[in-house]
């Protein structure tokens, strides 16, 4: 029996009269590698800021770990486990990487309220911080101010940020966005590298690596699920070429 | 937790150490009161008027609430020292705890429609609640003395020791420590994850929810912390003056309150504290030079501050340490 990690039922997004989210129902296994593609305007992000709580839907269910959390506000999904990175970012350009971070962690661990002794002496955040910043290799940078950073580096604490949710599901909504190529496979040679448990839905527009590292795929188009299936069937599905016909699809 | 050991953590460990700097700048009201014995109202006028400012500067400064009617609770403190002390009730810490309470509710009440909207929304219902306030005041007449003020106060002795006189030397200290034991919890709280958490509210409000963080809790609770401060600061003037006037709850308060903290730059405590400084010192000094048209120049004083000193005085002091730095560097070279 499969586990679903996140599921939505007939979800519906209306906007006056355009519908941006037509009946979806998606289901996320536990452990997977899920992308998410479709043409722009296909309503990718609409179905991400569902999932997280930024946009009420006007029908249907979202469901996390078998949970029903339509109707839940956006942190408290995240106290459930279900972070998520920006397309654009959205980071905090006056702290420095190692502030931004352990504001982060200081949250989840459930201590962002504390108002009487200093941030450093909350040892065990400012480490676990640290770490986090280690293993993602962004230690030399760690005092750095968010936005004397670079782009790629940027992008990174975009990841960090959500990574120090300790995520059950992690919903990456364009996490190579404006990178050029060359720092993008180090960008996803971090993520192929985050560890099995947790779950991960995958927007991106680059299908070279859409293919490498997903291994299920939902093909979105005008708001409404078309397809969904593994790599292969994807890629030799006829409908999802008539729908990216122009864009060449490489395996 | 081999990582945290490469890394040097005292930047965010040392974070909330006093810096030399500080102690200094604690030496000016000591010095002030020997320097000028004479103006000892003055420079009680500017202490009080610093803790209003480093009220603004917790709700602004640091979490980007705006508000053009912070004089509300200002105002709110003055009346409810002001009337305790007017009916027998003297004891000037009780006054300044009532204020407190009292603006405290007032703040946490309207947290929830300053919450509702985005900065302009904020400046009309802040300014809107800022007015009700005022005409509240003036109508009710035989309980707040209307456009007359409020009469009668007497004030005790600071903790039962300390009377007021006729030169306001106590007044001076009072007002110095009740700033000073505020500024120390404001910094306690600035330098915290509270504080780290309202710098993120500030500076990207959009991404605090995808951090698990409650932003509108976060936000009341400092509104609610700003109104105490502001309250605080009305009691005090209305115990140092023994008199409550209309004004406090007026516009142009709020108004002035803004500009000083823009004037000293936002988001560092000290910045709220050296505007108050710079500006009523102005005020005092051009005001005696040219009585008529005294707020030609003090309009002047603000257009060039602003125009080359961004971040106000603390972002001119901090650039001229930088250059400062920068020019020693080169001599030693």
């Amino acid at each position: 029996m499969t586990s679903y990690a996140l599921q939505t039922r007939n979800l519906v997004k209306k906007f006056g009269g355009f519908i941006a989210t037509n009946d979806v129902t998606l289901n996320v296994e536990a452990g997977a590698r899920h992308a998410l593609i479709g043409p722009n305007g296909a309503g990718k992000t609409t179905l991400i800021n569902l999932l997280t709580g930024f946009l009420e839907p006007t029908s249907g269910e979202v469901i996390l770990n078998g949970d029903t959390v339509t109707h839940l506000a956006q942190h408290q999904r995240v106290k459930r486990g279900l972070a998520r990175t920006f397309q654009i970012n959205r980071l905090f350009a006056d702290l420095t990487v190692l502030e931004s971070v352990t504001m982060a962690v200081n949250e989840r661990i459930g201590i962002g309220a504390r108002f009487w002794r200093p941030v450093g002496a909350y040892a065990e955040a400012v480490d676990e911080a640290a770490s986090l910043l280690s293993t993602l290799r962004l230690l030399d940078l760690a005092h750095e101010k968010t936005r004397n950073l670079a782009y790629g580096k940027q992008r990174l604490i975009e990841i960090a940020l959500a990574l120090a949710m300790k995520p059950g599901v992690l919903l990456l909504d364009e996490p190579a966005a404006g990178v050029p190529t060359s720092e993008s496979r180090e960008l996803f040679e971090t993520i192929a590298a985050l560890p099995r448990d947790v779950t991960i839905l995958l927007i991106e527009h680059d299908m070279d690596l859409v293919f490498r590292f997903a291994d299920c795929i939902s093909v979105l188009v005008s708001g409404a699920l078309l397809t969904g299936g593994t790599p292969d069937e994807i890629a030799n599905n006829p409908k999802v070429k008539e729908v990216y016909l122009g864009e060449a699809i490489s395996v | 937790m081999q990582a945290a050991l490469t890394l040097d953590l005292a930047p965010i460990a040392r974070a909330d150490r006093w810096r030399p700097a500080e102690l200094a700048f604690w030496l000016i009201p000591v010095a002030a009161y020997f320097i000028f014995p004479d103006n000892l109202v003055l420079l009680t006028q500017i202490a009080i008027t610093a803790l209003f400012c480093l009220s603004l500067d917790l709700i602004l400064g640091y979490a980007g609430i705006v508000s053009l009617g912070h004089a509300a609770f200002f105002g709110l403190g003055a009346y409810a020292a002001g009337l305790l002390a007017a009916h027998g009730y003297g004891d000037p810490l009780l006054g300044l705890v009532a204020a407190a309470l009292v603006t405290a509710v007032l703040g946490y009440v309207t947290s929830f429609l300053v919450l509702r909207g985005a900065d302009l929304t904020r400046l009309m219902v802040t300014l809107g609640v800022a007015m009700m306030l005022y005409e509240i005041a003036n109508k009710l007449t035989h309980i707040t003395g209307g456009v007359d003020g409020l009469q009668g106060m007497e004030v005790l002795p600071v903790l039962g020791q300390f009377e007021f006189d006729l030169y306001g030397k106590t007044a001076y200290w009072y007002a110095i420590a009740v700033l000073f034991a505020l500024f120390c919890v404001a910094r306690k709280l600035v330098h915290s994850p509270f504080g780290l958490s309202l710098k993120g509210v500030r500076l990207n409000v959009g991404r605090m929810p995808a951090i698990g963080a409650p932003v509108n809790a976060r936000l009341s609770a400092v509104y609610t912390i700003g109104a105490a401060y502001a309250g605080i600061a009305g009691a005090l003037l209305a115990q140092t003056t023994q008199f409550v006037a209309l004004d406090v709850l007026a516009f142009n308060r709020s108004a002035e309150l803004l500009l000083i903290l823009v004037l000293g730059g936002s988001g560092s405590l000290y910045g709220a504290l050296l505007g108050t400084i710079v500006f009523m010192s102005a005020h005092h000094m051009l005001s005696d030079l040219n009585p008529q048209y005294w707020q030609f120049w003090l309009g002047a004083l603000l257009v060039v501050i602003v125009l080359f000193a961004r971040d106000g005085v603390m972002g001119g002091l901090r650039g001229g340490q930088r250059r400062l730095g920068a020019a020693l560097g080169r001599t030693k070279q």
